[in-house]
């Protein structure tokens, strides 16, 4: 049925449809409507059975949810920023221990300097801790997402992250087709668990492993990312199938037919780089778009098969390795086959700087006229950042910098963009 | 694609009146997309939100920087935010005030635009009238409807009923339904002027 509605609206609806029974839930900003909505159908008897927990911190969130799912229960909760640092060793228990609990992360900034607002640095720290992370381009997919996430974590026994942009998707009003109980029914079937604690049937879940298994552990749970490559693909497609529209697998490509130039990027950004390339392809540059919808597990051959005839990859990401340039950028590199030289890293958008159709297009073209350096900031004002390293030079107790650069800018929330 | 941003301050229900007007639009068979500018959640604080209207799927994210309508809900904003920043040349403005353009000094600022798609409605004084609280949007939705035809009367009072309790609903409807006899009637006034 198609609706007008909020993103996080969406996503509470979708979550529901797939029935889970026990939804634990801390407050964050972009994250909360999500975990809002969901409360309001457990309390009027709309979802059941679940439990829904409120519970103190972040932390214990997840470790909620590792107790739920290793007690046979379907489990999910959604978090952000913060929220997911602080509950970071959990997050990698969930993984090690193999339980698929799902988990939305509304993409939102680490501070400090604190900022609520979106870019993909929370996700992509944990990008190494055994979760399947899935990237939401609009509404629809990231419930469609959501959907496919059990099934994915259920079926391998590894838990899914959604990623979807906070504000810019969750805080969206835009149409959704919300799917029927009998579709997602149909789709998902009842949590069958590869290990549960029963009394009835007692067993340990989460041993001390020593030196001499530790690495074949470590190893399965790569080994079944791997795996995840040969499904998500199939299960996109079995989606289809059930729910009549193309949503997930692990990566889209738009306009790639003859390009030379190939913009790489993951969430919502891809549709202002789509509407950008339209525009470019309207006067003749041959430009295409290749959308990461499943960074883990990273679709090398996916990449490397877009990429093979691109003469140069503009890799635009919300994100940052601090002293070394761009995270997702490097993940392309290793795929791409042309030279290393022509994978260009574009930082954009960092704690919801806007990124604007004329500001990729400038960049884009630099890209062609090869004079895009390696890793470029996008809309970064130099201006500013020369006044602070001046002003270092010049004095030892130079300040606190981003009270500085407030300063500098004066009146907050003057500017449109 | 018709892009409209609306002005206002924490508390106004500028982001409400986004979403409304997405709602509307939906309802008429259009792609909408309702978004807020995100963190200044403080009652009194600027705030601007954004609505685009189009036949076509909209997958663009980039703030509306040129807009084709601009609805001012609190014209102490004028001052303070460069709210009027990249309208069309044909673009809309709707500002909530009792006074006219002349009497809150953009004779000048007018002159480059289309006057009669220029237009002011006591949109709080409805509000007060109707709701009994000072919560311009509904009202202001009304007369975007009249100003601009982009939606109906009819389109903006199911967004609202959807949205609120009968009781709220029909009182912000009766506000949004009396601005739009009062800008309807202006545009009347200057079309035979």
């Amino acid at each position: 049925m198609l609706k007008q509605i909020e993103g996080s609206a969406a996503v509470a609806e979708a979550v529901a449809l797939c029935r889970p029974q026990v939804i634990c839930a801390y407050p964050i900003s972009p994250q909360t409507h999500i975990v809002e909505g969901l409360g309001k159908l457990v309390s009027a008897g709309q979802l059941k059975p679940c439990e829904f927990i409120n519970v103190e911190s972040e932390f214990a969130a997840m470790s909620v949810a590792i107790g739920a799912s290793a007690a046979g229960a379907r489990a999910y909760t959604a978090t952000a920023s913060q929220g997911l640092l602080f509950m970071a060793e959990a997050v990698f228990n969930a993984a090690g221990l193999g339980l698929p609990i799902v988990m939305t992360v509304a993409n939102r900034a680490i501070g400090a300097p604190i900022n609520i607002w979106n870019d993909h640095t929370d996700a992509l720290s944990q990008r190494d801790c055994g979760w399947i992370q899935l990237f939401a381009e609009d509404n629809q997919e990231a419930l469609d997402l959501h959907i496919q996430a059990f099934r994915l974590a259920e079926e391998l026994s590894v838990p899914v992250m959604v990623c979807m942009d906070g504000f810019i998707l969750t805080h969206a009003y835009e149409r959704v087709d919300m799917p029927t109980q009998e579709q997602v029914d149909a789709y998902l079937p009842p949590y069958e668990p590869r290990q549960v604690l029963d009394p009835a049937d007692p067993v340990s879940i989460g041993a001390m492993v020593g030196p001499e298994a530790f690495m074949e552990v470590r190893y399965l749970a790569h080994a079944k990312q791997r795996q995840a490559l040969e499904l998500i693909p199939a299960w996109a497609g079995e989606f289809k199938r059930i729910f009549g529209r193309e949503s997930g697998g692990l990566t889209h490509t738009y306009r790639l037919e003859d390009a030379e130039t190939v913009v790489v990027a993951l969430g919502s950004v891809l549709g202002t780089i789509k509407d950008t390339v339209d525009e470019m392809r309207s006067h003749g540059v041959k430009i295409g778009v290749l959308g990461i919808t499943c960074f883990r597990p990273w679709p090398t051959a996916a990449v490397r098969a877009a990429l093979a005839q691109a003469k140069r990859v503009v890799v635009l990401e919300k994100s940052l390795a601090v002293g070394l340039g761009g995270i997702v950028s490097n993940n392309v590199s290793a795929a791409y086959q042309g030279s290393p030289d022509d994978v260009h890293a574009v930082i954009a958008g960092l704690g919801g700087r806007s990124i604007t159709r004329g500001s990729l297009q400038k960049v884009f073209n630099q890209a062609i006229e090869g004079k895009l350096d390696p890793v470029t900031f996008l809309d970064l004002d130099y201006s500013i950042v020369d006044r602070v390293l001046k002003r270092e030079r010049e004095q030892r107790r130079s300040g606190p910098i981003a009270e500085a650069i407030l300063r500098e800018l004066g009146v907050v929330a003057a500017k449109i963009g | 694609m018709f892009q409209v941003r609306i002005h206002g301050r924490g508390g106004q229900g500028v982001v409400t009146a986004a979403e409304l007007l997405s709602v509307a639009g939906f309802r008429e068979g259009r792609h909408a997309q309702a978004f807020p500018s995100f963190g200044s959640e403080r009652t009194g604080a600027p705030v601007v939100a954004f609505c685009r209207l189009d036949t076509r799927p909209i997958r663009l994210r980039e703030p509306i920087l040129a807009p084709d309508a601009l609805i001012i809900q609190d014209p102490t904003l004028l001052h303070q935010v460069d709210v009027f920043g990249g309208l069309t040349p044909d673009g809309y403005i709707l500002i909530n005030t009792s006074r006219t353009f002349e009497q809150l000094g953009l004779e000048e600022f007018a002159a480059g635009f289309r006057p009669e798609r220029l237009r002011t409605v006591p949109a709080t004084e409805f509000a007060l009238k109707h709701v009994g609280r000072p919560l311009p949007n509904a009202a202001l939705l009304g007369g975007f409807a009249a100003l601009t035809q982009q939606i109906s009367l009819e389109s903006v009072s199911a967004a609202i009923r959807e949205k609120f309790p009968t009781k709220v609903a029909e009182a912000n409807i009766a506000a949004a339904g009396e601005a739009f006899t009062y800008i309807s009637q202006q545009l009347r006034e200057a079309a035979s002027a």
